[in-house]
C-alpha cells in the first residue's frame, strides 16, 4: 500500500492539534484549569483577532504566574468591549486608567508591588497599536529603558479601530482608512510612513520582544510562557485582524493572520536583549495578493484596471522582510539570522573580522535601516 | 528638631517621614531640589521601603503613582508649571478614580513667554481636576501641611496637591521645626487603601461608565470634597494638638477684628501682607488680611463668616483667567453674595514680579480711599502695553511680544524690578 507522509500544513490550520501532543505540552486553552481571564459575554465583534489574542496571551501568564497578575489596560476596543459599567468581562485586577499611558501605570504597579514586598505578583500591560506605539510610545519606550518588570502586550490591528478606523503609525501602506482613503488619485495609505515596533523595542536592548499572530495560538502562548520566565521590560507584538475596520468576513481572521505570516509581510520572530534568536519560518510562501484579496481595506488595488504597481511594492517589502529575517524554511541552516553572528559577519563569512563586535552592535540599526517602516 | 534648612529640602525630609513606597516624578524647576533629595533617601535607604521612578515625562510621573497607588503604595510626586500641565489628563484620571496621590506644586508661571519664576498659574488652571488644593504660606507650614496632606487623602481617597510658592519657599532656607519620625508615625497611621490591584481579590478599576451612572459618580468626588471641609479642619486641629503649632486648616485670619478693609491672598504673599498691615494698623489704619489655605475645597461660608463685617475686600491673586480676571475673587464674590461689601479684584506678581511692601501699601491706601478698579494689576508697566498695542494695531507685521517689549526696556534677559 502505497505510504504518504502527512504534513501538518496540509490539515489546512498549520497547527498541531493538541490531541497529538503530550498531555504536558498542550495549549493553556485546552486545560481545564484555564483562567478564562477575559471571559465571555463582553462585547467584541465576531472574529475580533484582539479579543482571541487577549484571552490566549493572558490565560497564558495567568498559568505562569499561578494566578498572581495584575493587568493595565490602555484605552481603545480592549478596554470598551470588556467593561461597561457595571459588567466586567476580566476575571484578573485589571485597570485602565488613559489611551496612553498603560505602560507607565504597570510601572507603578510593578513598583508599589516591589516595595510591598510582593515579587511574586507579575505584571502585565496592554494596549492596542495606537496605544502602544502611538500616543503611548512615550510611555512605552520609558518603561523599556528602565527595564521595568512588565511584560506589554500590543494588540496589532493597524489602526484606531475604536475611534472608528483611522490611520495609525502601524497601518500599512496602501490600506484604506477613515482617513487614508483611495481619492484623489491616492492608494491608500502611503508607503515610506510608519513605524516597526518590535524593532523599536529592540533597540532598548530588553530582555525579550517576539511577534507572533492570532493564527498560531500555541506559538502565542509559548512567547507568553517564555517572557514570564523572565524579569524586566518584556514586549510581545500580536498581530490581530479586525474584520469591521479590514473589511474583511470574520470567519477570515485566523487565514488572515496566517496569511500575512506566509507571505512574509509580517515576520513572526524573538528576540532577547536586542538580538533575534529564532524566526517562525515561511512554510508555504505565497503571494501578497492572497493576503491583501481578503481585504476590502485593499479592494481599490484590485479594480479595473488593478494598481499592479502598487501590489508589486507591497511584494517588494515582502520580500525584503524575508531576505532580512531568513524567513524561507531551509534558511535557518546557513545562520543568517537577523542579529545572529553569521548575519553580522555579512558578505565575509568565516572570516576572522576584528570589527565584528562594532558590527554587532549596529547589526540592529542595519534591521532597522534596512526595514524602516514597519513589517508591513 | 529646629533647623535651617532649604525649604525644598525640609519638604522632602517631611515626605520621607510620611514614607512613602513609590516616589516617580520628572525634574522641572522648581521643584527639582524636593526629589533628588528624596532620590537621596531612597538610595541611602533611609527611605525604605521606597521605589522611586525616574519616568520620562511629567505625564509617565502621574501616571506610574496611579498604578502604584492602586496597587497599594503610599505614592508621592512632585512637579511645577508646564509640567503640571503636562500631566493633566492623569491628574483628572488620578482624582476620578479616588487615588489618594500627594502632589508638591512648587507653583511657578506658565508660558508662553517661558518663564520659571513664581505665580499661581500652574495650580490655578487645574482648580477644577477633582484634587484638593492646599497653598503653604510658609516653609514650615509646606512641609506641616504634607503630613496632613497624607493623611486627608487616605481618610477621603482623594489626590491632594500641596502648593508652595517656587523659590520664594522652595529655594528659601529658613528655621524649620522638622518633627521626628514616631510622631509622624502617631499622627499617619499606614496606608489602607480603599480599593486595591489584588489577584487575590480582583477588581475592575477605571471600567467604563454610560449615561447611566457617570453623574453619579463625578458626584460622589464634589461629595467627598464637601467633606474635605469638615475634614482638613479636624486634621490640622489633631496636628495642632500632636505637634504643638498651628498649620493648615481652611483659612487663617490676620487681624480681621475690627478691620474696614480685609486683603484676601494665598500663599507666601501673605507674610509680606501681614508686615504691610501690621505698619498700617501701627498708624491706625483698620486693615486685616485673610489667607486662604484651602483653595478646593473652597470654604465658602467660612470665608463669609471671616469678611463679614470689613466694608471691602481686595482679593490679591498671582494668576489671571485671560478674558475675565480674576480665578480666587470669583470665588471669594460668591462668598460675599447678598451683603454689601465692595470687592475689588487685583492680579499682582505674575512670572515672578516682585509684590514689594510700598506696592501692597499704595494698593491697601488706594483701597480704602475706594480709588480701586473692580480688576487691577499690581505694577503693570502700563505704557509698554500700551506701546504694544499700537504696534499691533498699526497692522504691519509686528513681531513677537516679548522681544518688542525687552527691547523697549533695553534688556534681553530678566532682571530685579
Amino acid at each position: 500500500m502505497p505510504y504518504q507522509e502527512i504534513k501538518l500544513y496540509q490539515a489546512g490550520t498549520f497547527v498541531a492539534g493538541n490531541r497529538l501532543l503530550d498531555p504536558d505540552q498542550r495549549s493553556v486553552q485546552a486545560r481545564m484549569e484555564r483562567s478564562n481571564t477575559l471571559t465571555s459575554g463582553h462585547r467584541a465583534c465576531q472574529g475580533c483577532g484582539e479579543a482571541l489574542g487577549a484571552r490566549y496571551v493572558l490565560d497564558a501568564a495567568m498559568r505562569a504566574a499561578d494566578g498572581e497578575l495584575i493587568a493595565t489596560n490602555a484605552t481603545g476596543c480592549l478596554e470598551v468591549f470588556s467593561t461597561p459599567y457595571p459588567e466586567s468581562s476580566w476575571q484578573l485586577a485589571w485597570i485602565h486608567s488613559l489611551f496612553g499611558n498603560a505602560p507607565a501605570v504597570a510601572t507603578g504597579v510593578a513598583a508599589a508591588l516591589k516595595a510591598r514586598g510582593r515579587d511574586d505578583v507579575r505584571v502585565i500591560g496592554q494596549g492596542g497599536d495606537g496605544g502602544t506605539l502611538d500616543i503611548g510610545f512615550a510611555c512605552l519606550s520609558g518603561m523599556f529603558e528602565r527595564n521595568d518588570d512588565v511584560l506589554f502586550v500590543c494588540y496589532d490591528n493597524e489602526a484606531y479601530m475604536n475611534t472608528g478606523v483611522q490611520r495609525s503609525g502601524a497601518t500599512p501602506p496602501a490600506a484604506r482608512t477613515a482617513n487614508t482613503k483611495p481619492v484623489g488619485g491616492t492608494a491608500g495609505n502611503e508607503f515610506g510612513k510608519g513605524k516597526n515596533a518590535p524593532l523599536i523595542a529592540m533597540a532598548h536592548e530588553i530582555p525579550y520582544v517576539a511577534t507572533a499572530t492570532v493564527a498560531e495560538l500555541r506559538d502565542l502562548e509559548a512567547k507568553v510562557e517564555r517572557a514570564m520566565e523572565m524579569r524586566g521590560a518584556r514586549y510581545i507584538h500580536v498581530f490581530v485582524p479586525c474584520p469591521l475596520g479590514w473589511g474583511s468576513a470574520s470567519r477570515d481572521t485566523i487565514r488572515i493572520a496566517r496569511l500575512v505570516k506566509e507571505t512574509g509581510i509580517f515576520p513572526v520572530f524573538e528576540a532577547e536583549d536586542g538580538q533575534v534568536t529564532s524566526v517562525s519560518k515561511i512554510r508555504r510562501r505565497v503571494p501578497v495578493e492572497e493576503y491583501l484579496k481578503l481585504q476590502r481595506r485593499y479592494a481599490h488595488l484590485f479594480g479595473d484596471p488593478p494598481q499592479t504597481e502598487v501590489i508589486a511594492r507591497i511584494q517588494e517589502r515582502a520580500d525584503r522582510n524575508i531576505r532580512n529575517f531568513g524567513l524561507l524554511a531551509g534558511a535557518d541552516e546557513g545562520g543568517d539570522l537577523p542579529g545572529s553572528a553569521a548575519d553580522v559577519a555579512g558578505d565575509t563569512p568565516g572570516q576572522d573580522d576584528p570589527s565584528r563586535t562594532a558590527e554587532q552592535e549596529t547589526n540592529l540599526m542595519r534591521l532597522m535601516a534596512s526595514s524602516p517602516h514597519g513589517p508591513q | 528638631m529646629l533647623r535651617q534648612e532649604e525649604g525644598s529640602r525640609a519638604v522632602a525630609e517631611s515626605v520621607a517621614l510620611c514614607r512613602p513606597k513609590v516616589i516617580s516624578a520628572y525634574p522641572i524647576s522648581p521643584q527639582t531640589h524636593i526629589v533628588e533629595h528624596l532620590s537621596d533617601l531612597v538610595r541611602t535607604t533611609d527611605l525604605s521601603p521606597c521605589e522611586y521612578l525616574m519616568v520620562e515625562s511629567e505625564f509617565a510621573a502621574m501616571s506610574a503613582a496611579i498604578g502604584a497607588s492602586a496597587a497599594g503604595a503610599r505614592t508621592y510626586t512632585a512637579t511645577a508649571s508646564q509640567g503640571l500641565l503636562y500631566m493633566a489628563e492623569a491628574l483628572y484620571n488620578a482624582s476620578g478614580l479616588g487615588l489618594p496621590i500627594v502632589m508638591t506644586i512648587a507653583n511657578r508661571a506658565i508660558g508662553a513667554p517661558i518663564n520659571i519664576w513664581n505665580d499661581h498659574s500652574d495650580s490655578m488652571s487645574q482648580r477644577d481636576s477633582g484634587w484638593i488644593q492646599l497653598y503653604a504660606e510658609s516653609n514650615q507650614e509646606a512641609l506641616d501641611m504634607h503630613i496632613q496632606a497624607f493623611r486627608i487623602a487616605e481618610r477621603l481617597s482623594l489626590p491632594v496637591m500641596v502648593c508652595m510658592d517656587g523659590f520664594i519657599l522652595t529655594h528659601a532656607y529658613d528655621e524649620v521645626d522638622i518633627p521626628d519620625q514616631k510622631a509622624v508615625d502617631d499622627f499617619l497611621p499606614p496606608f489602607e487603601p480603599r480599593q486595591v490591584l489584588d489577584p487575590a481579590e480582583p477588581v475592575t478599576i477605571g471600567a467604563m461608565v454610560g449615561p447611566e451612572a457617570f453623574f453619579e459618580v463625578k458626584y460622589l468626588a464634589h461629595a467627598k470634597q464637601m467633606q474635605a471641609l469638615d475634614v482638613i479642619p479636624e486634621v490640622a486641629q489633631r496636628f495642632a494638638i500632636d505637634f504643638g503649632r498651628p498649620s493648615g486648616g481652611l483659612l487663617r485670619e490676620y487681624r480681621t477684628e475690627g478691620a474696614e478693609t480685609i486683603i484676601v491672598a494665598l500663599g507666601s504673599v501673605l507674610g509680606s501682607i501681614e508686615d504691610v498691615i501690621d505698619e498700617m494698623r501701627q498708624a491706625g489704619i483698620q486693615v486685616g488680611a485673610l489667607g486662604i489655605k484651602s483653595f478646593r475645597p473652597f470654604p465658602l461660608e467660612e470665608v463669609r463668616e471671616a469678611l463679614t463685617g470689613a466694608s471691602r475686600v481686595v482679593v490679591l491673586e498671582k494668576a489671571l483667567a485671560v478674558g475675565r480676571g480674576g480665578i480666587v475673587s470669583t470665588d471669594v464674590h460668591e462668598a460675599l453674595h447678598g451683603t454689601h461689601i465692595r470687592c475689588n479684584t487685583v492680579i499682582a506678581g505674575l512670572g515672578g514680579r516682585s509684590i514689594t511692601r510700598d506696592s501692597l501699601h499704595g494698593l491697601l491706601e488706594r483701597a480704602g480711599r475706594d480709588e480701586l478698579e473692580p480688576l487691577s494689576f499690581l505694577d503693570l508697566k502700563t505704557e509698554l502695553v500700551e506701546h504694544e498695542l499700537e504696534r499691533a494695531h498699526r497692522g504691519t507685521p509686528s513681531g513677537p511680544h516679548e522681544q518688542n517689549i525687552l527691547n523697549e526696556i533695553g534688556v534681553v534677559a530678566a532682571r530685579p524690578h
